[in-house]
């Protein structure tokens, strides 16, 4: 046991939190879940919810690993991770499925997806693995709220021009479309996604120097 | 002239580093190098010098195209006046196409430069004059009534997502025209194809003459009515229903002479490409099973927008493929698919654009095999001697 305790927020937890914020988001910078950011970003709503979901998993499955760290034989260690993520979504679907029927069903297969999430496996495997389980529970809080916010960010846009409303509220006024706008189709196919992902990495490392990468 | 040479020499400290306007130093070099030969010379490394430098070049596919431009002009007009029934002379209709062209070219041409001088000012480069051509094919490509707000939208969208992402003028994957034109034709379906959209005046149902269809050659041909295909001459000429610019072959074809003849357009891609849309069209014509795929093969190349594709859009040095070999590997894929999209796929009337932009990705890849291929043929040869 070490002599002294660390605080339960000292700057290097924090840091565990707001790190996947920015210099090592999951999706602009580690490029991971793209697909489940180009598939559920239609509306900001689903993208809402599912990103709430991840986070759920993600902490629980962070701790729950984090305490088996020092049982689990290194040989079946991806099973056992399995198994908790599996256990974890299927908690999370049910759940969905008994109070917010409606979104679960445009999320369809995605919820059951967050198994194969790249992202959390990847924390699981580097980080919960070989930490205690409060880094380890802020680590997962921290990874996921980095993709959820990429995720609302670009169904924020995409539902905006897409269809004219945000969180199913439409706010560009009636008058607007008699003038002669229209709603972007574009933005509703799967590719608008990429580009406005696309578009976030620019605008991130136009601030951001340190992720552009010398070559 | 030498007085504005002079005013020009006057003013120029003030924009160079230092000046009271060095932010504004790109734009002050585009204006100057607009008007005068620049007098700065490349003094590093081998090159081979010639007198015709990139603003000749792009003003030369101008040239080349200004044909295409007037006659859609007229070919508006035109249309509109048979849709609503009048009598006009040749002036008159050129001048009502002329009001609906006009501001389409404008618009195409103010939101791209102003987005081409900002990111030149931002990033501290000159100014490129690649605009200069794309600014004018993106309203060729267009149906004459589409909204002037979407046309800023979508040229907006090509100049940044299809150019400036990629660090500006030759730089580029895909052609900034048809990258445009995929934009508008994804997002704004209803405005980019049916019946309404090819006649001015028309999507508005202002004035139109009951028995008038307003559907192109394409469109007639898709549904099988053969019957109702315009005479060739009239799909030569271009008097035909189509975007703005694409309807007139003989137009095209002499701006092809202009893009060959100076050497700025690639024959070997112009020529793959019309060969690759006959072979499909051969080929379709073997194994036709409806009225579309039994068109005759070279009628193909007349119809919609597969002339102006091959001439102005496969062609853009920057986005095709650069090797000989690749240069014909890329052209006649491009028409070969175009002409297979068009006929097969029903949700698509027209290939061509999606065959071009398609091939644009290919092309480094068939770039990159034909230089291999050629390594190792010499690599070969090396070893047999030895």
């Amino acid at each position: 046991m070490s002599a002294e305790k660390e605080p339960l927020f000292s700057s290097k937890n924090i840091k565990l939190l707001t790190e996947p914020m920015n210099d090592s988001n999951p999706i602009t910078v580690q490029v991971l879940g793209i697909c489940s950011a180009l598939a559920v970003t239609v509306k900001i709503k689903p993208a809402f919810v599912l990103a709430i979901a991840v986070v759920i998993v993600m902490a629980v499955s962070n701790v729950v690993i984090s305490l088996l760290r020092k049982t689990v034989p290194p040989r079946i260690r991806i099973i056992v991770q399995l198994v908790v993520i599996a256990a974890m979504v299927i908690l999370v679907d049910q759940v969905l499925k008994a109070f917010l029927f409606d979104v679960s069903k445009q999320l369809s297969v995605f919820v059951g997806l967050i198994i194969t999430n790249c992202i959390i496996m990847g924390r699981l495997e580097a980080f919960a693995l070989s930490n205690k389980p409060w880094p380890a529970f802020l680590d997962g809080i921290g990874n996921a709220s980095g993709y959820g916010v990429i995720l609302i960010i670009v169904a924020f846009f995409r539902e905006l021009l897409g269809s004219g409303t945000v969180w199913g509220f439409q706010v560009i006024p009636e008058s607007v479309y008699n003038f002669g706008y229209e709603n972007n189709g574009l933005m509703i196919l799967p590719p608008m996604a990429l580009i406005v992902v696309g578009a976030i990495i620019w605008i991130q490392r136009a601030k951001n120097k340190k992720l552009v990468e010398s070559n | 002239m030498k007085s504005l040479r002079k005013y020009l020499n006057k003013i120029k400290p003030h924009f160079e580093k230092g000046g009271k306007f060095e932010k504004l130093e790109s734009t002050f070099e585009a204006f100057e190098s607009f008007m005068f030969v620049p007098d700065t010379v490349t003094k590093k490394g081998t090159h081979i010098r010639d007198a015709n430098d990139m603003k000749r070049t792009m003003a030369i596919v101008v040239l080349a195209v200004v044909p295409t431009v007037l006659f859609g002009m007229w070919n508006v007009g035109f249309h509109h006046f048979i849709a609503t029934g009048q009598e006009g002379t040749i002036l008159q209709q050129f001048w009502l196409g002329f009001l609906r062209v006009f501001p389409i070219i404008v618009v195409s041409y103010v939101v791209g430069l102003g987005i081409e001088f900002a990111f030149a000012e931002y990033r501290g480069h000159e100014v490129n004059e690649g605009f200069l051509v794309s600014g004018i094919l993106i309203p060729l490509v267009l149906p004459v009534d589409t909204p002037l707000w979407m046309v800023a939208v979508a040229t907006a969208f090509a100049v940044v997502i299809g150019k400036e992402v990629f660090g500006g003028t030759g730089m580029n994957i895909l052609n900034p025209a048809l990258t445009a034109r995929a934009f508008l034709f994804f997002a704004y379906p209803s405005y980019m194809s049916g019946n309404a959209v090819w006649t001015h005046g028309m999507i508005n149902g202002e004035g139109i003459i009951d028995t008038y269809s307003g559907a192109t050659p394409l469109a007639e041909a898709a549904a099988g009515n053969i019957d109702k295909l315009p005479e060739i001459s009239d799909m030569f000429f271009g008097t035909i229903l189509g975007s703005i610019g694409e309807t007139s072959t003989l137009a095209i074809l002499i701006g092809a002479a202009i893009l060959l003849i100076t050497g700025i357009g690639s024959a070997r891609i112009m020529i793959s490409t019309f060969v690759g849309g006959l072979a499909m069209g051969l080929l379709l014509n073997a194994f036709a099973v409806n009225p579309f795929m039994e068109i005759p093969a070279w009628q193909h190349l007349l119809l919609g927008g597969f002339a102006f594709g091959a001439v102005f859009m496969a062609t853009d040095p920057v986005s095709a493929a650069q090797t000989r070999k690749g240069k014909i590997i890329y052209g006649f894929l491009i028409g070969f698919l175009a002409i297979l999209i068009r006929v097969i796929n029903p949700a698509y009337p027209e290939g061509v654009m999606l065959a071009i932009l398609l091939m644009n990705v290919f092309a480094p890849l068939i770039d990159h095999y034909v230089i291999e291929g050629n390594i190792k043929k010499r690599l070969k040869r090396a070893k047999v001697k030895a």
